[in-house]
């Protein structure tokens, strides 16, 4: 097969076809993320599910938060560390890894590290599923889907990611705190009371509320591949 | 009429299952067959036409009304679609546990129930992935009639077994059908099951499946429907069959 063959084979599609596509996509995700949503109204409520959702995202995810939250939070000691000695105010060090933490890092590396972890779990479980004709199974055994396995791991997300990213900025300041004591030879106790001291209600607010949005995004997001094929096949 | 991506897939069906009758539906692969067991418990709808299942139209009805409905009937799936996570009691309870008002010990007198109707309660506590394909076939059947729906549909039951498994699966379909009296539509490619189906009956005090006598062949209420190209070419009963003139009936059959 010469390369002109293959060129034949590749097939054009209308720029209408592809912004309908797209909107498409995008209505499919709205709708899901509002049913998610909407589920926690309507009963049945599947605690179990969510129980067991919560302990696999959230124990299951445990080590590796705290080993990416530590890790960051050394290495941001690390290198400030020259920035701040050429200023002579290395005592600043426990400030910066505290509020750099709590405020972004914390929130993001644990977004990410699930997100890695967790959601692309989901879209593989949920699609062999959707293959194996599980999701339709369990439709005709009375079951709604979204409701049994979509909502379920979007509350044990969301709920979960908010206590990892407290582990996770916890574990950053310890991951600081080593840097400071052990390498730059900072007092133990100055580290913790002024890493303290610096965080104001603005900062611990701002780095508790990203984590409700990102897990929500994150679990929709893994969910919305199955979803989005059932409901074409479901002939909506 | 239904179509995916703009290809019909479906149009112009129209046919009717008596009360009691099991229907079985040929088609080469990809002729629609399992689709249109999808439609007639509701999991896909229709773009055009209606469907109407025990009295009701389900194109109008909505999911959750569907809900309801579904509990009349039963359905088995191609790959026999257990839920991987759960044990075979889990598997075969699903419906009774979903609905939360049985009790435990009925739970479990049903699903013994339900497994000693397909010969597996040794496996009650056994995970799918520990079953060989015909028991997770036999599983599939055990959670469809735990709640003796009065509609069963077999998605190509015996698809992919060896002759002897498949056999046992045609006997359960036949015990189905003669003793509880279940309308069912069969999806099959295997026209020897079918008339395997045709030519024997469930005697009740032998527990098995015996030949019916010469002569008396068209007593057992079956029925065929053949599709080709997502329209029917044939509805009628097994004589009508073995008499067909058309070419590509003849040719299927033979």
């Amino acid at each position: 097969m010469g390369a002109g063959n293959l060129l034949t084979n590749l097939e054009l599609i209308s720029p209408a076809d592809f912004i309908k596509q797209k909107v498409q996509s995008v209505q499919d995700y709205a709708l899901l993320a509002a049913q998610a949503v909407g589920n926690l109204f309507r009963r049945p409520l599947y605690v179990a599910d969510m129980v067991q959702q919560a302990d696999l995202i959230g124990w299951g995810s445990m080590p590796i938060i705290i080993l990416a939250g530590a890790a960051s939070g050394a290495v941001l000691a690390l290198n400030s560390a020259s920035t701040l000695q050429r200023f002579g105010s290395l005592g600043l060090i426990a400030q910066l890894v505290s509020v750099g933490m709590v405020r972004q890092l914390g929130p993001i590396i644990t977004g990410l590290m699930v997100a890695g972890r967790n959601a692309s779990g989901m879209a593989s479980e949920l699609g062999s599923m959707m293959v194996t004709e599980q999701i339709d199974a369990m439709r005709a055994l009375g079951t709604d889907p979204t409701k049994k396995l979509v909502t379920p791991r979007v509350v044990a997300t969301v709920f979960m990611l908010f206590f990892l990213t407290i582990i996770s900025d916890l574990f950053g300041l310890v991951g600081g705190a080593m840097v400071a004591v052990l390498m730059l030879g900072l007092d133990s106790h100055q580290f913790w009371t002024s890493s303290w001291q610096i965080l104001a209600f603005q900062d611990v607010f701002t780095g508790l509320v990203q984590p409700i949005f990102y897990g929500f995004i994150i679990a929709t997001v893994g969910c919305s591949k199955h979803y989005r094929l059932s409901r074409r096949r479901a002939g909506f | 009429m239904l179509a995916f991506e703009d290809k019909p897939v479906l149009d112009g069906i129209s046919f009717s299952l008596a009360h009691g009758e099991t229907k079985a539906i040929f088609g080469v692969a990809g002729s629609g067959k399992s689709t249109l067991l999808k439609l007639a418990m509701g999991l896909v709808r229709p773009d055009e036409g209606r469907i109407f299942v025990l009295g009701n139209d389900i194109t109008r009805m909505r999911e959750e009304e569907l809900f309801e409905l579904r509990r009349q009937i039963g359905m088995v799936f191609q790959e026999s679609a257990l839920f991987d996570s759960l044990t075979v009691r889990d598997n075969v309870a699903y419906r009774l546990m979903e609905e939360g008002d049985v009790s435990e010990q009925e739970i479990n007198t049903r699903v013994r129930e339900a497994l000693s109707f397909v010969e597996l309660e040794h496996t009650i506590d056994k995970l799918p992935s520990e079953l060989s394909g015909g028991m997770r076939r036999r599983v599939a059947i055990a959670r469809a009639i735990i709640t003796h729906p009065e509609i069963l549909l077999y998605d190509s039951p015996a698809g992919g077994l060896d002759p002897v498994t498949s056999t046992t699966i045609i006997e359960l379909i036949v015990k189905q059908r003669d003793v509880y009296k279940t309308s069912s539509l069969l999806v099959t490619h295997r026209l020897q099951d079918a008339f395997v189906m045709a030519s024997h009956y469930f005697d009740k005090q032998a527990n098995r499946m015996l030949p019916l006598s010469p002569g008396a062949k068209g007593d057992v209420p079956i029925g065929f429907l053949i599709l080709r190209d997502g329209k029917i070419i044939f509805d009628g009963d097994v004589q009508q069959l073995s008499h067909s003139r058309d070419e590509y009936i003849r040719e299927y059959i033979s």
